[in-house]
């Protein structure tokens, strides 16, 4: 069996943000770039899977430029991964992207479970997984906390608002998302780190996909940095005085009581 | 002028203050407003849809909706976008709108933009505006391509006020009974009664500077005063004092209360993440220089302990008048 891992790679949290000349993105330059931390729990969990699964294969999938989106693969094949595809493109929308996921794990056989993210941190989109479910023509769950596999069965737990849980059963192959909670990624070991700088990634050419220009939904512009909030108000006084100016204040100036 | 469709969430057939923004926002475009509702209860939202600027309502009374399964929802909304033939729609980000609506998205190869916090509608165009990196920018989505725009909104975001109110016309819409993949074999419901952080308008939240989980007792307390739902930062619940549902922050929630109150918080940047579109801050935090402050409207030195039991009577006394 192939379980498939899609992969993003974005900018680590820490980075500072500048916008580009032409606000249509950010400047690239002096960013670092990080696997999105949701898909750390998507490699651990597709790693554990094949482990208990003799025979199969953990094979990660990322779209991005070739240039350093080939960074997070191998973090990804240290993390114990076995196989890498790379989507080389750039300036694609959710759509194109899960579009060319789903042609890669087609042309690869297709699979029983597909592992991803529930969010990529940089878009906050939570889209590419369902997306792709959709053109494999398969079940997805999001958000998902617990993981099993039972023969054709797909057994989750997904997280929802208010701290409740719903137990989920998919028929096999489903798209799974990772949340935070569903394991504890493990750091790269040193040899993993030596063997998979000697694997092989494969690379496929967007354009050679046949997606066309108009799978393109949605494009982003005038990127802007959030207005400068004016300095804090620090409170003066004993306790007593602070905690009834507080009062006051959301009461009477920022009118939020 | 086209047709504005709106996913009505309800909960035992009392609409969504998400929805509420959702359907005020549509009627003051000038399009029409058709607001779809699923499950058994659906029909008793009709009426306050109307109230909140719907024309139409589109019913699929059907017990198999009243809790949300991927496949079942998705092919009852594709469905309804098919008879209604909307060019725009609108549904919040929570979690049901969030996992559903790409999903919908790609089956009518239409567009999807999630997670926004404004939004402008002028005649068939839409302008939405969402926040990126965390935060810590802001970018346009631009639809292309696309006869319908998919617009998810953040909780929170537009305002509710009084629109023209309408006896809404009523559409008993067939249910679909797709063959289903996936099985919602139980919900386990949450400790919590209270609103979903994300959708909550007044957040008290607590960090570690409440020493110990026995303390979350307090915040709990200010929270009943205020209404509030308690969040948590990420050293609380990885130390086991509360529970992944309540971290806020880039690997928790994101939220936009109208009112943070931050206690005992730090003010890491993965904490900020999650809170820092919240319209007023408050930090308690007995150091002057914790980073939280750099981003709070008002800031309390002090102990977190001694402060917030007079803080909760405070609230009582002046919520009273
Ligand atoms: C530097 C940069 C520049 C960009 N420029 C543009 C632009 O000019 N125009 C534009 O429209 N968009 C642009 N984008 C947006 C981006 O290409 C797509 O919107 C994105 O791939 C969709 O993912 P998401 O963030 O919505 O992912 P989500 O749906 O939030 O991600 C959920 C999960 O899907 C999987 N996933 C998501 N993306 C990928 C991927 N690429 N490869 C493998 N798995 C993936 C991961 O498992 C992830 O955890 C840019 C993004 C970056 C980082
Ligand atoms: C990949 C990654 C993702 C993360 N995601 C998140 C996330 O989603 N959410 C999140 O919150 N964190 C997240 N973190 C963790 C984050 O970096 C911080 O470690 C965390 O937010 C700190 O929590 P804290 O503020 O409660 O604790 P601390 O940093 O220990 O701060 C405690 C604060 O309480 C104050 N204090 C102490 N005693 C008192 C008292 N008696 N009265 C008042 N104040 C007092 C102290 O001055 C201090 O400022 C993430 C980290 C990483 C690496």
């Amino acid at each position: 069996m192939k379980i498939f891992v899609c992969i993003k790679q974005v900018p680590d949290t820490e980075t500072k943000i500048k916008i580009s000349a032409d606000q249509n993105g950010i400047d690239t330059a002096g960013v670092k770039w990080v696997m999105n931390p949701y898909d750390e729990y998507a490699v651990e969990e597709a790693v554990k899977t094949r482990d208990a699964n003799p025979g199969s294969q953990v094979w990660v999938l990322s779209v991005g430029p070739k240039a350093r989106v080939v960074d997070s693969l191998r973090t990804a094949l240290a993390m114990g991964a076995d196989e890498a595809i790379l989507v080389n493109g750039e300036n694609l929308d959710n759509n194109m992207t899960a579009k060319a996921l789903a042609e890669v794990i087609k042309a690869e056989g297709g699979t029983k479970v597909i592992f991803s993210g529930k969010l990529a941190i940089d878009d906050n989109a939570s889209s590419v997984s369902q997306m792709l479910a959709e053109y494999l023509n398969v079940p997805h769950t999001t958000v998902v906390s617990k993981f099993s596999l039972e023969g054709e069965n797909v057994n989750v737990e997904r997280d929802i608002e208010g701290g409740a849980k719903e137990v989920v059963q998919m028929m096999a192959p489903a798209v799974v998302a990772a949340n935070k909670g569903l394991n504890m990624p493990r750091y790269a070991s040193l040899p993993g780190i030596m063997k998979a700088k000697k694997k092989v990634i494969k690379d496929i050419e967007f354009s050679s996909l046949n997606i066309p220009a108009s799978e393109m939904k949605v494009k982003f512009t005038n990127f802007t940095l959030p207005a400068d909030k004016p300095a804090v108000k620090m409170l003066a006084g004993d306790s007593a005085a602070q905690v009834s100016e507080l009062v006051k204040l959301l009461r009477d100036e920022a009118k939020v009581l | 002028m086209g047709k504005i469709l709106v996913f009505a969430e309800h909960s035992q057939g009392k609409i969504k203050r998400s929805s509420i923004e959702l359907l005020q926002a549509a009627a003051k475009s000038g399009n029409t407003v058709v607001a779809t509702v699923f499950g058994a209860d659906a029909k008793s939202v009709v009426e306050s849809a109307g109230q909140n600027g719907a024309d139409e309502v589109y019913v699929i009374a059907d017990a198999s909706l009243d809790s949300y399964n991927p496949e079942s929802f998705a092919a009852n909304m594709v469905s309804v976008i098919n008879a209604v033939q909307p060019t725009i729609l609108l549904a919040s980000a929570s979690s049901t709108g969030k996992d559903l609506f790409p999903r919908v998205a790609a089956r009518l190869g239409a567009g999807v933009a999630s997670d926004c916090t404004s939004l402008e509608i002028s005649g068939d165009t839409v302008k939405a505006v969402k926040p990126m990196y965390s935060g810590k920018c802001f970018a346009t989505a631009n639809f292309e391509n696309t006869a319908l725009k998919i617009v998810l909104m953040r909780a929170n975001q537009l305002p509710v006020g009084t629109v023209d109110a309408k006896s809404a016309k009523v559409v008993e819409h067939s249910v679909e009974k797709p063959d289903l993949k996936t099985l919602i074999k139980e919900i386990v419901k949450g400790t919590s009664s209270k609103l979903d952080l994300t959708e909550a308008n007044v957040i008290v939240a607590g960090g570690r500077g409440l020493k110990e989980a026995a303390n979350f007792k307090l915040l709990d307390d200010l929270a009943d005063v205020l209404g509030a739902t308690v969040g948590a930062s990420r050293a609380v619940v990885d130390a086991g004092w509360v529970d992944h549902g309540m971290q806020v922050g880039q690997t928790g929630k994101t939220v936009a209360p109208s009112l943070y109150i931050a206690v005992g918080v730090s003010g890491a940047i993965q904490h900020l993440a999650g809170m820092s579109g919240s319209k007023v801050i408050v930090a308690i935090n007995n150091d002057p220089n914790a980073p939280i402050f750099q981003k709070a409207t008002y800031g309390i030195v002090g102990d977190a302990l001694e402060i917030l039991p007079k803080l909760t009577q405070e609230f009582k006394t002046a919520l009273q008048h």
